[in-house]
């Protein structure tokens, strides 16, 4: 069979897990803490002893909620718990807490930018289509590597801009539908370094998931890569998760099968589910080795195909790059769910899923969109600005009394700089807005230049002074003045008479040299001189000078 | 009143919780079973025409709790009771088996 004359279209959906940030288990007050020694953060409830009464965290309901809204969910007014039943060393109950019949929310939706133009062109619910083209989102391999995992969570912080990074223009918005979204209890974590026993720590067990569960509406691994970026993007930005990669705080488990044309026929390839991934590149790895290896076996085998063959379960080897068949998963496949008898109902009202969409207010993209519009800033700059809610938050403030563009330009220059550099975002450095929107203010009037604006940053760190003040004690203020840039300029040429000569005669040098009269004027300046006014007056004095010669 | 429960599915629930029954436990809980089962239908007997579906006893919804730490045990309280440990793990037998989900 010709490879090439196969038509292949992969058909992904995804489960995603994400733990919630509260500071307590979802059915006990025990902390959460990472890294915690073994079997420290642990209490009769979640240690599964008879005869003890889990109560619910209202902090991860409403986390949930939230999500659920921001998904485009049905909030359900009513929704239960329920045991799974497995047996299990790391889940001491032998039942899971989750939600079965009744989730929280459902039937949602979620709009992912892709790199393909047949899709839709306008992310759906308010986002303004204003057409600009979104600068080079992570849409395929080459302009997403070199990332760190948590990219976009951490944009700000690792003062690198994700969304920077190849002339890629994608165009359009997959949706994504989502099924459901659930609460459940996280297990505990079995260790098997040892030889002849398995260590158990509880400590993990009863920490607040989310499940979402998607449609399988994603067409290539890299569509996947996008949904779990933009996931990541989305409850971070609503504060409903750390959603740390490194600390195993999302965990991916994509649906794969695919679709292959061939002979006006159209074969699918029985679904394969790629157990708990914790990365993104995982994710998109993951997927792609299992469109070649069902493609392969398809191939191989015409029986290959999914009415003829039961659904799959297959763990991801990092190492060696492949996926294996789990055994045994199968049978296991019989969880015995009924009503939590100690869990009382949730029944919530109108009014207040009503409260908690107000708390959501305005998603990322919708908001990117209308910051770049509203503000005059790329798509990617405020996508960076977006990466975290109080730092965009302070943006608007301060874009109010100051000048956006530059204010803009100074956030993901010099101020997410100074945050990465501390560990901390833009808004953790703790500068009040009416502070940062007049230093945009004055460096786009002209007061104070881009190198003396950035030295004033410094300065406003460890100073409660206004911008303004502080240029003015530093001797920042711009001149503009040209009699007294013009004596700069003269004594630059007085000081460098070789340079000027090179910029008058040499033409492989001409440049060059320019350049070091201008660095020199400013150098004598101590910065204050207005670069415009040095460049036009140092032609000036060339032209004059190559007149006379 | 024996059928209820037969050996097939005794032996499914004993593989799901790790059991490993002799062939005469098999056919002793399937008989049990059984019988508890019959017992528990004549709760069937009840009529419920006029009784609306409900997933708990209670007529009570939204027990919440403030998302505020208590102190938990330590590892020494948690492991007091546990059959066996290995420096603050629990140690069971080797899982060989895939993670759970
Ligand atoms: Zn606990």
């Amino acid at each position: 069979m010709d490879r090439s004359k196969l038509k292949i279209r992969p058909i992904i959906g995804m489960e995603i897990h994400v733990q919630l940030a509260t500071k307590t288990k979802l059915f006990c007050a025990c902390p959460i803490e990472f890294g915690a020694p073994p079997n420290s953060r642990v209490c009769p409830v979640c240690l599964g002893m008879p005869g003890v009464l889990p109560v619910l965290n209202r902090t991860a309901y409403e986390h949930a909620v939230r999500t659920a809204i921001a998904l485009k969910c049905e909030i359900a007014r009513f929704t239960k718990w329920d045991r799974k039943s497995y047996y299990y060393p790391d889940l001491p109950k032998n039942y899971q807490i989750s939600q079965y019949d009744l989730p929280l929310g459902f039937d949602g939706a979620f709009d992912v930018p892709v790199d393909d133009a047949a899709v839709s062109n306008a992310p759906a619910d308010g986002a303004p289509a204003d057409g600009e083209p979104e600068g080079g989102r992570p849409t395929d391999g080459g302009s997403a590597s070199g990332r760190p995992e948590s990219g976009v969570a951490a944009g700000l912080r690792t003062g690198r801009s994700p969304r920077k990074t190849s002339g890629t223009e994608s165009t359009g918005y997959r949706r994504v539908g989502i099924i459901r979204a659930h609460l459940e209890e996280d297990a505990g974590k079995n260790l098997h370094e040892k030889p002849g026993i398995t260590q158990v720590d509880l400590n993990r067990t009863g920490t607040p998931l989310l499940e979402i569960v998607t449609e399988p509406d994603l067409a290539s691994a890299d569509e996947a890569y996008n949904f779990c970026v933009e996931l990541q993007r989305l409850v971070t930005y609503l504060g409903a998760s750390e959603a740390s990669m490194q600390k195993g705080q999302m965990r991916f488990e994509p649906n794969v099968n695919v679709a292959i044309e061939y002979d006006g026929r159209e074969y699918r390839t029985p679904i394969a589910e790629v157990k708990n991934l914790n990365s993104f590149k995982a994710v998109r790895d993951a997927i792609r080795y299992e469109i070649e290896r069902q493609v392969s076996e398809w191939m191989a085998d015409p029986d290959y195909v999914i009415n003829k063959r039961p659904k799959e379960n297959r763990g991801w080897d990092d190492v060696r790059g492949v996926t294996e068949f789990q055994r045994g998963k199968e049978e296991a496949h019989d969880y015995r769910y009924f009503p939590d008898p100690d869990l009382v109902p949730v029944e919530v009202d109108d009014a207040w899923i009503e409260s908690m969409k107000d708390s959501v207010g305005e998603l990322p993209l919708e908001r990117q969109a209308r910051m770049s519009s509203e503000y005059g800033l790329s798509s990617a700059d405020a996508a960076t600005i977006l990466a975290d809610r109080a730092t965009a938050d302070l943006f608007e403030e301060a874009a109010e009394a100051g000048h956006p563009p530059t204010l803009g330009k100074q956030f993901i220059s010099f101020w997410s700089a100074h945050a990465n550099a501390r560990n901390t975002t833009i808004a953790g450095l703790g500068i009040d807005a009416a502070r940062l929107g007049e230093l945009s203010k004055i460096t786009a009037d002209g007061l104070v230049n881009a190198t003396a604006a950035a030295i004033i940053a410094e300065k406003m760190l460890s100073s409660s002074d206004t911008p303004t003040a502080i240029a003015q004690r530093e001797g920042l203020i711009q001149t503009r003045d040209e009699g007294q840039v013009q004596a700069w300029v003269e004594e630059a040429f007085t000081k460098n008479e070789k340079a000027v000569q090179d910029a008058l005669a040499n033409p492989k040098k001409q440049q060059q040299a320019r350049g070091f009269l201008t660095g020199q004027v400013m150098k004598i300046s101590g910065g204050k001189a207005d670069p415009k006014v040095v460049g036009k007056l140092i032609e000036e004095k060339l032209a004059k000078l190559s007149q006379d010669l | 009143m024996p059928g209820k429960i037969d050996d097939a599915q005794v032996r499914h629930i004993a593989m799901l919780s790790r059991l490993k029954p002799t062939e005469e436990e098999v056919r002793l809980f399937s008989e049990q079973l059984s019988t508890i089962l019959a017992y528990f239908d004549q709760l069937s007997e009840v009529d419920t025409t006029q009784v609306p579906p409900t997933a708990h006893a209670l007529p009570v919804s939204n027990v919440f709790r403030p998302d505020e730490p208590h102190v938990p045990f330590g590892p020494d309280q948690a492991l007091a009771n546990a059959p066996r440990r290995d420096g603050d793990f629990f140690a069971v037998p080797k899982v060989l088996d895939q993670e759970s989900a």
